[in-house]
C-alpha cells in the first residue's frame, strides 16, 4: 500500500482542489498540505528502503509479470523525495509569484498532475504504465506550459507539444516491438527473459528506439531543440518546475532501461552513450554562452548538464552511477534555485533581458547571494553540491579510463563558470543601462523571497554534508546495477 | 451560431434523456461485454453537447447537471475510492476487486463491485470533461 500513496495522495489532493475550483486561499492551503505529506511520505519510503532493501507492490494482488508492479530501490527512492521537496518549495514560491488568473485557472490541479506522473514513472516496474504516467505528466505540462495564453508561450507550446508527441508515438512504437518479441512488459520479467534470448536484432532496435524516446524527453543531443524554444517562456515558478523534474524523469528512466535491458553489444552502446553525452555537454554550454536573457541561459544549462548524467551512465561503474545519481540530486535543487533566483530579480528588475537589468546587489545583496550560491554549485565550485557530483563523475571516468569524456566534462564546467559569471556581473554588478526600457517594480514577494532562501540553503546543507551520506549513493548506483536485485524484488 | 433550427431542438430536447439512459446501459454492461466507463462517459458527454448545437452553449450551461469541474472531481474520486474499499475490509491488496451479487427475483442477477465503482468514476470524468472542452469552444463563436 505504502508504494501507492506517493500517487494516490497528489490525485486525492487534485479531487479536493477541483471542489474548491476557485476558491484560492483554500487551494493554496490543500497544495501546501498534501505537498508537504508527500515530502514525509518519500522520506519515509526512503528510510525503509535504507533499513530493509528495495521492494515491491502488485497493484490490485496480481502476481509480479501479469499484474501492475510498483518497486522502489534507493535510487528510485532518492529521487521521490528530491522530487516531493522541490514541488513542494515551487508550490510555495509561485503563491507569491504567479498572478491570480493563472492561480485560478488552475495551477494547483495541474502541479499535482504533473507530480503524480512524476511519482508515478519513479516507481513503477512496468512498462506500459510507466507510458501512461508519462503521459499523465506530459498532459499537465502542456496545459501549464500554455496557462495564461500569451502569445509566445503558445508559440514555444506548438514545439514542445509536437517533439514531445512524436517521443510518445516512438515509445510505443518500442513498446509494440519489446512485446511483440518478449510477450511481456513487466521490466523485471523482460530482463530476466533477456537472458536467455538468442536473437537480439529486435531487441536492439527496440532498445534504440527507446533510447530515442527517452532523449527526446530528457533532451539529449540530437533531440532537444524543444527545450530551448519552450522552456523560456511560461512564467519562471512553471519553469522551474519543469527544469527539475520533467528532464530529470527521462534520465532516470534511461538510467534504469539501460541497467537492466542492455546486456549484449555492451561496448558499442557504451560508445554511443559517451559521445552523445559529451556533444550534449558542449553544445548545451556553447548556446548558454552565447545567450543574453536569463531564462535562456538556464535552460540552455539543462541540457549541458543532462550530458554529465548520461556520462555518468557511460561510464558504467558504480562510482560513475553513483556520482551520475548525486549530480542529478544536485541538479534538480540547483537548477530549480537559479531559475527561481531569476524569477525574484524579475520581480525586482522587470526584465530578463541582461542588457535592460543591473545593480541588484546594491539594492539587495542577499538576493544576489541567492542566485550565486546555485549558480556556483551549477558551476562546480567546492564546497557545493556541484563540486562533489563533478569529483564523483571525473574521478570515475578517469577510474573507469574514459579519458576523453572525463576532458570534456572538465572544460565544460569551465564554460559553465563563464556563463553563470557573466549572468552575476550583468544583473548585479553592473550600473543599470541609461536607456534602459525595464521599469523597476521593485517588489519581492515574501512567499517566492523565503522559499528561494530556504532551498539555497538546503543545497548549501547538503554540498556540505556529502561525507555522512554519499555511500547511499554509490549504494543506489550499485543497486541500479545489480539487475538481479531488481528482478529478485519484483518477482521474488 | 444565429440559426437555431426548431428541429434539432425538439429532436435534442427528446434524444437528451435518450441518451444518458442509453449511457447508464453502457456504463454497466461494460465489464463483460463491450462499453464501459469511458464510451458511457462519451455517450452522456454527448447528449449535453448535442443540447448545447441546439439551444446555445450558454443555455446549456444553466441545466442543472452541467457542473464539468464538479463531475470530474467527483469521477475522480469514485475512481479512487474504488481502489480503497479493499482496504477498508483489512486487505493491503490496493486496487483488488470485489463483488457482491444482488439477485433479482425472475429477471437478473445485479453484479455490483468495485470495478463497476471505478468505471463509475471514469464515466463522470470523461463526462465532465467532454462538455468541458466542447462547451468552452462552442461558446467562441
Amino acid at each position: 500500500m505504502t508504494l501507492f500513496l506517493p500517487v494516490i495522495l497528489p490525485l486525492a489532493a487534485i479531487v479536493m482542489l477541483l471542489f474548491s475550483y476557485k476558491l484560492n486561499r483554500l487551494q493554496q492551503f490543500i497544495s501546501i498540505f498534501s505537498m508537504s505529506l508527500l515530502v514525509l511520505l518519500a522520506i519515509h519510503i526512503l528510510l525503509e528502503v535504507i533499513s530493509n532493501g528495495p521492494f515491491a507492490m502488485q497493484a490490485g494482488g496480481w502476481e509480479a509479470p501479469f499484474g501492475i508492479t510498483f518497486t522502489v530501490d534507493l535510487f528510485s527512492a532518492i529521487m521521490l523525495v528530491t522530487t516531493a521537496l522541490i514541488a513542494l518549495i515551487v508550490t510555495i514560491y509561485s503563491i507569491g509569484f504567479l498572478d491570480k488568473t493563472r492561480k485560478q485557472a488552475g495551477f494547483y490541479i495541474l502541479i499535482h498532475g504533473l507530480v503524480t506522473g512524476v511519482n508515478g514513472s519513479f516507481l513503477t516496474g512496468d512498462i506500459f504504465n510507466l507510458y501512461v504516467w508519462f503521459e499523465v505528466m506530459l498532459i499537465s505540462s502542456f496545459v501549464l506550459i500554455t496557462l495564461g495564453a500569451e502569445k509566445q508561450q503558445l508559440r514555444g507550446a506548438v514545439k514542445y507539444v509536437v517533439l514531445n508527441l512524436i517521443g510518445s508515438v516512438i515509445f510505443v512504437t518500442a513498446i509494440g516491438l519489446m512485446y511483440g518479441q518478449m510477450g511481456t512488459l513487466n521490466m523485471a520479467d523482460i530482463a530476466l527473459k533477456l537472458r536467455e534470448i538468442e536473437h537480439t536484432g529486435l531487441i536492439n532496435s527496440s532498445l534504440m528506439l527507446f533510447f530515442i524516446a527517452f532523449g527526446i524527453k530528457a533532451a539529449l543531443f540530437p533531440f532537444f531543440f524543444w527545450l530551448p524554444a519552450s522552456y523560456p517562456t511560461p512564467p519562471v515558478a512553471i519553469t522551474a518546475f519543469f527544469a527539475g523534474t520533467l528532464t530529470k524523469v527521462g534520465v532516470y528512466v534511461i538510467l534504469r532501461f539501460y541497467s537492466l535491458f542492455v546486456i549484449t553489444d555492451l561496448t558499442t552502446w557504451q560508445m554511443i552513450v559517451m559521445i552523445i553525452a559529451g556533444i550534449t555537454m558542449v553544445s548545451g554550454v556553447l548556446m548558454a554562452a552565447s545567450a543574453y536573457d536569463i531564462r535562456k541561459i538556464l535552460s540552455f544549462h539543462i541540457i549541458s548538464q543532462i550530458g554529465y548524467m548520461i556520462m555518468g551512465l557511460g561510464i558504467a561503474t558504480v562510482i560513475g552511477l553513483g556520482g551520475a545519481i548525486y549530480f542529478m540530486v544536485h541538479n534538480i535543487l540547483s537548477k530549480t534555485a537559479t531559475f527561481m533566483a531569476g524569477g525574484l530579480f524579475f520581480k525586482y528588475r522587470g526584465s530578463y533581458d541582461l542588457k535592460e537589468i543591473g545593480w541588484i546587489y546594491k539594492d539587495k545583496p542577499l538576493l544576489a547571494f541567492l542566485f550565486l550560491l546555485p549558480a556556483l554549485s551549477l558551476a562546480g565550485i567546492p564546497p557545493t553540491p556541484g563540486f562533489f557530483g563533478k569529483l564523483f563523475l571525473i574521478y570515475g571516468g578517469f577510474q573507469a579510463g574514459a579519458w576523453e569524456i572525463t576532458t570534456v566534462a572538465i572544460i565544460v564546467s569551465i564554460i559553465t563558470l563563464f556563463s553563470m559569471v557573466k549572468i552575476w556581473n550583468e544583473a548585479v554588478w553592473k550600473k543599470i543601462p541609461e536607456h534602459s526600457k525595464a521599469v523597476d517594480k521593485k517588489t519581492l514577494p515574501v512567499s517566492s523571497f523565503w522559499s528561494t532562501l530556504v532551498l539555497v540553503v538546503l543545497i548549501v546543507m547538503f554540498g556540505l554534508g556529502t561525507g555522512l551520506y554519499a555511500d547511499y549513493f554509490f549504494e543506489a548506483g550499485r543497486q541500479l546495477m545489480d539487475a538481479e536485485l531488481y528482478i529478485n524484488t519484483v518477482l521474488k | 451560431m444565429i440559426m437555431r433550427s426548431e428541429i434539432l431542438k425538439i429532436a435534442a430536447l427528446h434524444l437528451k434523456p435518450l441518451l444518458l439512459v442509453l449511457s447508464l446501459i453502457v456504463l454497466y454492461r461494460g465489464h463483460n461485454e463491450p462499453g464501459g466507463g469511458f464510451v458511457g462517459g462519451l455517450l452522456a458527454g454527448t447528449a449535453f453537447v448535442l443540447h448545447g448545437m441546439a439551444f446555445g452553449a450558454e443555455c446549456t450551461k444553466k441545466l442543472p447537471l452541467v457542473k464539468p469541474f464538479l463531475l470530474i472531481g467527483l469521477g475522480l474520486m469514485f475512481s479512487l475510492l474504488s481502489g480503497f474499499i479493499v482496504v477498508l475490509f483489512g486487505n493491503d491488496m490496493f486496487m483488488q476487486g470485489l463483488w457482491i451479487n444482488i439477485p433479482i427475483p425472475g429477471i437478473t442477477e445485479l453484479k455490483l463491485g468495485t470495478p463497476l465503482l471505478f468505471d463509475i468514476g471514469v464515466y463522470l470524468v470523461v463526462a465532465g470533461m467532454l462538455m468541458l472542452v466542447m462547451l468552452s469552444i462552442m461558446e467562441e463563436d
